[in-house]
């Protein structure tokens, strides 16, 4: 084999396995497309939610597979997102009067910060704004200080106590434990019925392809292999000129901002947001589902997103005495087993499906080059 | 060479096993959408069939497991019961048991689940305000109904819910009532902080001002909460005549465990609790608590033919070490009620079981019950008991017949304005 032969038939390498993921995710879609066909409103549903987690899952996946970043409590990013939305959701259900748990707990008048969100627009806008703009204040002083690691990753957990108790505590504002629940109709369209599901289901599906395919895009890109060069050797980076702080800070808020809109997409289909969404717990399930699905391919993140929590409501539905067992059980070996996650396994044995065993040597050197 | 064959062999088992545990995860996956699949065909399926099929909604697992599992045990008794006499219009009840995880949106998730894919006739379920509110608007929005058997804040009545235990007037404002009349006037308020305490200290404040009574402080700690020494040194401070203690949970054991500590025992201080039953107490530990007082309106202990059949039944069936509260006592009446009004409509149709439950009676370990047609309650004696040091609850006074409910106190003058 002459050298260019040898690079040639690299490069295509490469391309081939690029395209079978996008193929891969083509497939996928289709499925999800077509899944409406056979089942009933409820699974449909069902199903619109965990593409609103899918769509999260690729904003972690972003952070924490391609740039190093773990994130856990990207909970709050999600929760903000849900919240804006909810927010109209509840003005609209309320009609003009005051919604009815800040009766309870004593308001008279709207508060100020309550009133821009009649507008649906501004809701949705909000929905992916508060959340950038909080990711952006809180990674400025973090990145910017070179806070990395295991320091960030406990702040990040602080951040979702410190919200989840603050949206507790706050009942009059926020609804308290209760969260904000019971909405009526989006856009005036009632929220009830099986065409406004079913069109929320679509609007979900094609807001995850649009998400993948810009994230798909920007990892393809310069800015991308940068990300990754971060996560590899971050100092190695600032010493060939490049300033990790604000890449980091972009993908950050990035990540924040899908996190945001898949909260967004998540509420008027679930029908309730509440502080406990938005807490430690559901922060690291969402690491998981990304861990599952494999971590590093974006794919990954939506197929762990959707798959983990299609076997969380099919195996509690089943068995609801035992199902948390099965689940804990499903986790532990998944990571002991599959560190690659399913996108991983899948590769791996694909890879010794074509090659004997000691070519895997070179291959893996040929990746690294 | 031995090292590289050892190591290819565990790569081939790693692969083996995370292949067939993948396998058999999508498999369970399926089997559990495909179980559920003919619900989804056949629409009436509620009266279809040898079955009525009712749906359980419970936290089985989480933090609310603990007081929800034996609600749960009290309805499948009923259930069990009812059955073996034959069941209802000449079908077996044939419950759907599902997990609400002690998560809002879960709750939401499972009861559309049990209404749209299993088209149960009714549910009994939930136990926080938070997850009845979380579920409310998917009752209203499929027309079923849910039986919820736990005292609650009151200020709601929604058609689609049948509520079978206290209002606020059948529990909390004869409470402090007595407390005003009996043990004095000044009143500490002490709340985890959610919806029910703060909204019942809402109602306790409106009331006090009324009678003339005094709050000398109101504290709210987050659910829980462990260290209360803090607040103990409020209470040395302010010197209540009475803390109303509207705590859940494990904040209970702390709170009182550090009183003890503390030194003040029931003859220094009078504390009255709202969430506080027989099973709480057992956690607390009966001599931390032994002469507190707690309001409901059933006890292990009331003292009818009922009860001692009720107890008797379900020790023979959980074990003798278990014992029966208020909200598992409602939980059971709660499945009879339904089973009565279901006969009386000779149909499980939402809107015909609903109109025929009006003014159903029935004769429930705590005494005769009522269903009110007007907001869906139940007409409840009101207890109010004292723990002994064996962890029973002796009843000391009681209002003497069933009042009526008024889950918006509307009867009570000095409650306008606490609901709009």
């Amino acid at each position: 084999m002459t050298e260019a032969n040898v690079r040639n038939s690299r490069f295509d390498l490469r391309r081939l396995t690029k395209s079978k993921e996008l193929l891969v995710f083509a497939f996928l879609i289709l499925l999800l497309v077509f899944a409406p066909l056979f089942l009933s409103i409820f699974r449909v549903n069902l199903l619109g939610k965990f593409i609103a987690y899918a769509i999260l899952a690729i904003g972690l996946d972003l952070i924490w597979g391609f740039t190093g970043i773990l994130s856990l409590g990207h909970g709050v990013f999600f929760g903000l997102g849900a919240y804006c939305m909810a927010m109209y959701l509840k003005l609209e259900a309320a009609q003009g009067k005051l919604p009815d748990f800040m009766s309870w707990s004593g308001l008279e008048s709207l508060p100020w910060f309550w009133k821009p969100f009649t507008n649906s627009a501004l809701a949705i806008v909000m929905a992916i704004l508060i959340p950038t703009g909080l990711a952006f204040v809180i990674g400025f002083f973090t990145f910017k200080n070179r806070i990395r690691g295991v320091y960030f990753s406990i702040l990040s957990q602080a951040l979702a106590i410190i919200f989840s108790v603050l949206f507790v505590g706050q009942q009059a504002y926020t609804g308290g434990t209760n969260g904000l629940t019971n909405y009526r109709s989006i856009m005036g369209f009632s929220l009830s019925s099986d065409t406004t599901k079913l069109t929320l289901y679509y609007i979900s599906l094609a807001l995850l392809v649009v998400t993948y395919l810009f994230c798909n895009f920007l990892v393809k890109r310069r800015i991308g292999r940068i990300l990754v060069a971060i996560r590899d050797g971050e100092n190695r980076v600032r010493f060939s000129g490049y300033n990790p702080a604000t890449y980091k800070i972009f993908v950050y808020c990035l990540s924040a901002a899908i996190a945001g809109l898949a909260g967004a997409v998540f509420v008027p289909q679930v029908g309730i947001i509440s502080p406990a969404e938005m807490g430690i717990v559901p922060s690291i399930e969402m690491v998981i589902w990304v861990a599952i699905g494999g971590r590093g391919t974006l794919i990954g993140a939506v197929i762990g997103a959707i798959l983990v929590n299609a076997l969380k409501s099919g195996i509690s539905d089943s068995f609801p005495d035992v199902w948390s067992y099965f689940i804990g059980l499903a986790f532990v070996f998944v990571v002991l087993l599959m560190p690659q996650g399913i996108v991983g396994l899948v590769k791996e044995m694909a890879r010794r499906f074509k090659q004997p065993p000691n070519h895997t040597e070179h291959l893996s050197t040929d990746k690294a080059a | 060479m031995k090292k590289i064959l050892a190591t290819q062999l565990k790569k081939r088992l790693t692969g083996v096993i995370s292949l067939t545990l993948v396998a058999g995860l999508l498999l369970t996956g399926c089997g559990a959408a495909q179980t559920s699949q003919p619900a989804a065909t056949t629409s009436s399926g509620n009266t279809s069939g040898n079955t009525i099929k009712v749906g359980i909604l419970h936290s089985l697992s989480g933090t609310m497991a603990i007081s929800e599992v034996s609600v749960k045990d009290a309805e499948m008794m009923a259930i069990d019961e009812i059955n073996a006499a034959g069941g209802v219009l000449g079908k077996k009840i044939e419950p759907v048991v599902e997990d609400g995880a002690s998560d809002w949106p879960t709750f939401a998730e499972k009861a559309k689940k049990l209404l749209q894919q299993d088209k149960v006739a009714t549910v009994f379920g939930c136990w926080t305000s938070a997850s009845r509110k979380a579920v409310l608007p998917v009752f209203e929005e499929n027309n079923g109904l849910l039986w919820y058997p736990v005292q609650y804040e009151g200020m709601e009545s929604s058609p689609n819910i049948f509520y079978t235990g206290a209002a606020p007037n059948q529990q909390i404002v004869p409470a402090v009532e007595w407390l005003f009349k009996n043990k004095g006037k000044k009143f500490f308020l002490l709340g985890s902080d959610y919806v029910f305490p703060r909204t019942a200290n809402k109602i306790i404040k409106a009331q006090l001002k009324d009678l003339g009574g005094e709050v000398v402080d109101e504290e709210y700690t987050p659910l829980g909460f462990t260290d209360y020494s803090t607040i103990i040194n409020k209470i040395k401070a302010t010197k209540p005549d009475v803390v109303f203690n509207t705590l859940n949970g494990d904040s209970n054991v702390a709170f009182f465990k550090q009183l003890k500590d503390a030194g003040i025992t029931s003859k220094d201080l009078t504390t009255l609790s709202v969430s506080v039953a027989e099973e709480e107490v057992r956690g607390i530990g009966a001599a931390n608590m032994a002469g507190q007082l707690v309001s409901w309106n059933y006890y292990q202990t009331t003292d009818t033919p009922e009860n001692k059949e009720f107890v008797k039944k379900y020790q023979a069936k959980y074990g003798a070490d278990r014992v029966t509260d208020d909200p598992i006592e409602a939980a059971y009446d709660a499945v009879y009620l339904w089973a009565a009004a279901v006969k009386k409509a000779g149909s499980t149709d939402v809107d015909k079981v609903r109109q025929a439950a009006k003014g159903i009676e029935f004769q429930a370990p705590e005494g005769q019950v009522k269903i009110e047609g007007e907001n869906q309650h139940l007409w409840k004696t009101v207890r109010i008991g004292e723990v002994a040091a064996d962890g029973s609850i002796k009843e000391i006074w009681s209002t003497g017949k069933a009042v009526k409910p008024d889950p918006y106190l509307k009867s009570y003058p000095w409650a306008k304005g606490l609901s709009n």
